[in-house]
């Protein structure tokens, strides 16, 4: 069994608004639901399948309920929470729902206000005695990866910094990135140490906002009007210090998740055009860069280095939207814009700037929570039809 | 700043009750298996190895290396480094470096263990040997 190829994305929408003190959270589900039904030309009564994650108020029913969607024929819903690659994994499970019959067009709704409004809280695990007090945040959870790589690959900050450039130069170009400002790799080293190695320029923004997907059959997806784009290969992973035992945080769990994806879709990463690679930090690049193989593991600071991200000027143009270090990180998720940027470049709707030449297969990678604790990747590649 | 920090208490449960006592006598416990061998912590009553329910409470030297860390530079409670210290019985644990020069913290730096009151069971730290 495989879902390549079962699978199409007909409809994206990305919220412009990076800050939304005048809406509310359900209301932000509903404008990017809104938007993406209408960008696949499709009626919200058509949708039989709807995925969100933890950001949904109170979860899928009372978004349903809220959405108005069609109970009559809402046949499939999937609430996976993993952190800001849910929606990655959303994407493969719909891909597996349509593919057994169980829906045939699949909503997936983010949305958010880190900025203005109230983050829920998440439920505690197992380990919150041995772990709370200790205050991991994203940036230190990820500043121990970055300190351990550097350690360990003799990765430098200077490197680093060339991923927040490579961004950057994208959202000069993107009129709703919260930083448009081209940056050098000085201005990054320059910008204050907010937790060890990680400056304030290796971190990403923090914005409102939020995204949707509509998910259907190839044939559904051939009686619209977008340009094709399908999904090939997916995979999805989890990893964990598990019980103290070889520790190792300079990889993620997308050593799994980014294989079995390729397997799937039978291909390597010499094929990917474009690669849409969650940018939480620097080191999250960095590090999943390596982990899905486009360089091998501790080459991944020379192979980010001199603009080799940067769109008609490197091998690997990445985040062309600007990502989550520029232009916006809609309720701290990254997963959501990474797919949306991806078929963009695939349908050749990309600003003109950054638009890839012959983009005819892409990658959308992602992690949830906090890589130098535990989290869960996510990877799915796409093919333009 | 550090001194007068406010760590919460450990609401603990019957898992591991055990290791929160024995902090109260400022011992340190990891747990071990005894039917694969392997060395545990936070502590499971499963071993995560080998899945055998043939796990020993055992009380460890509180002595290791410091395997990664990262000093937060602002915070409400101010500046504070989290890490990741290698046990000599092997498993690593998730903590803060305190009473250091935070700034003077190194991978591979050997420490030990110091535990700090809550107004419950004292919570383990590490402090450079």
């Amino acid at each position: 069994m495989t879902i390549k190829g079962k699978a199409y994305i007909a409809g994206i929408y990305e919220h412009p608004t990076r800050h939304a003190p005048d809406k509310s959270t359900a209301q932000l589900h509903a404008e990017v639901a809104k938007g993406a039904i209408e960008d696949a030309g499709l009626s919200k009564d058509d949708i039989d399948g709807y995925f969100c994650a933890g950001d949904a108020p109170g979860g899928a029913w009372p978004m349903v309920d809220y959405l108005g969607l069609n109970t009559k024929k809402l046949r499939h819903v999937d609430s996976t929470e993993t952190g800001g690659c849910s929606y990655i994994i959303h994407l493969g499970h719909a891909a597996e729902a349509i593919a057994a019959g169980k829906c045939s067009i699949a909503l997936i709704t983010l949305a958010g206000k880190p900025r203005t409004g109230v983050m829920p809280p998440r439920a505690a695990g197992a380990e919150v005695d041995f772990e709370s007090a200790y205050g991991a945040t994203t940036h230190n959870a990820y500043g121990m990866c970055a300190m351990r790589h550097m350690h360990d690959y003799g990765t430098t900050s200077e490197q680093l910094a060339w991923i927040k450039v490579a961004a950057s130069h994208h959202a000069q170009y993107n009129p709703h990135a919260m930083l448009k400002d081209v940056v050098t790799v000085e201005d990054v080293l320059n910008s204050p140490m907010i937790s060890d190695p990680l400056h304030r320029m290796d971190c990403c923004v923090v914005s409102d906002g939020g995204g949707a997907l509509i998910v259907t059959t190839p044939e559904i997806a051939k009686s619209l009007k977008k340009p094709l784009v399908k999904l090939i290969g997916h995979g999805e992973a989890m990893k964990g210090p598990r019980g103290g035992k070889d520790l190792d945080l300079t990889y993620s769990a997308g050593v799994w998740s980014g294989p079995r994806a390729f397997e799937e879709a039978g291909i390597t990463p010499k094929d990917i055009k474009y690669a849409s690679i969650y940018d939480s930090f620097t080191i999250t690049v960095l590090m999943q860069l390596e982990d899905l193989g486009f360089c091998k593991k501790g080459e991944g600071g020379k192979f980010v280095a001199d603009g080799n991200l940067i769109s008609g000027v490197g091998k690997l143009p990445f985040n062309t939207d600007g990502g989550g270090l520029c232009s916006n990180h809609p309720v701290n998720r990254g997963g959501m814009t990474k797919i949306i940027e991806a078929v963009r470049q695939l349908r050749g709707e990309a600003h003109p700037k950054v638009q890839v030449k012959n983009c005819d297969v892409a990658i959308a990678h992602g992690t949830g929570g906090l890589l130098g604790v535990r989290h869960a990747a996510s990877t799915a590649i796409l093919e333009r039809v | 700043m550090s001194e007068a920090k406010k760590y919460p208490a450990p609401v603990t449960n019957p898992e591991t009750a055990a290791f929160w006592d024995s902090a109260k006598q400022g011992k340190f416990m990891i747990k071990r298996c005894t039917a694969c061998g392997e060395a545990h912590y936070f502590p499971r009553s499963i071993c995560p190895f080998c899945y055998s329910d043939k796990t020993v409470w055992e009380e460890s030297s509180g002595e290791g290396t410091i395997y990664t860390y990262s000093l937060m530079r602002k915070s409400p409670t101010g500046p504070y480094a989290i890490g990741y210290v290698t046990l000599k019985e092997g498993p690593s644990v998730q903590t803060n470096f305190v009473d250091c020069d935070l700034e003077k913290l190194k991978i591979g730096q050997k420490v030990k263990v110091v535990f700090k009151p809550t107004d419950g069971a004292p919570l383990p730290f590490f402090t450079p040997v």
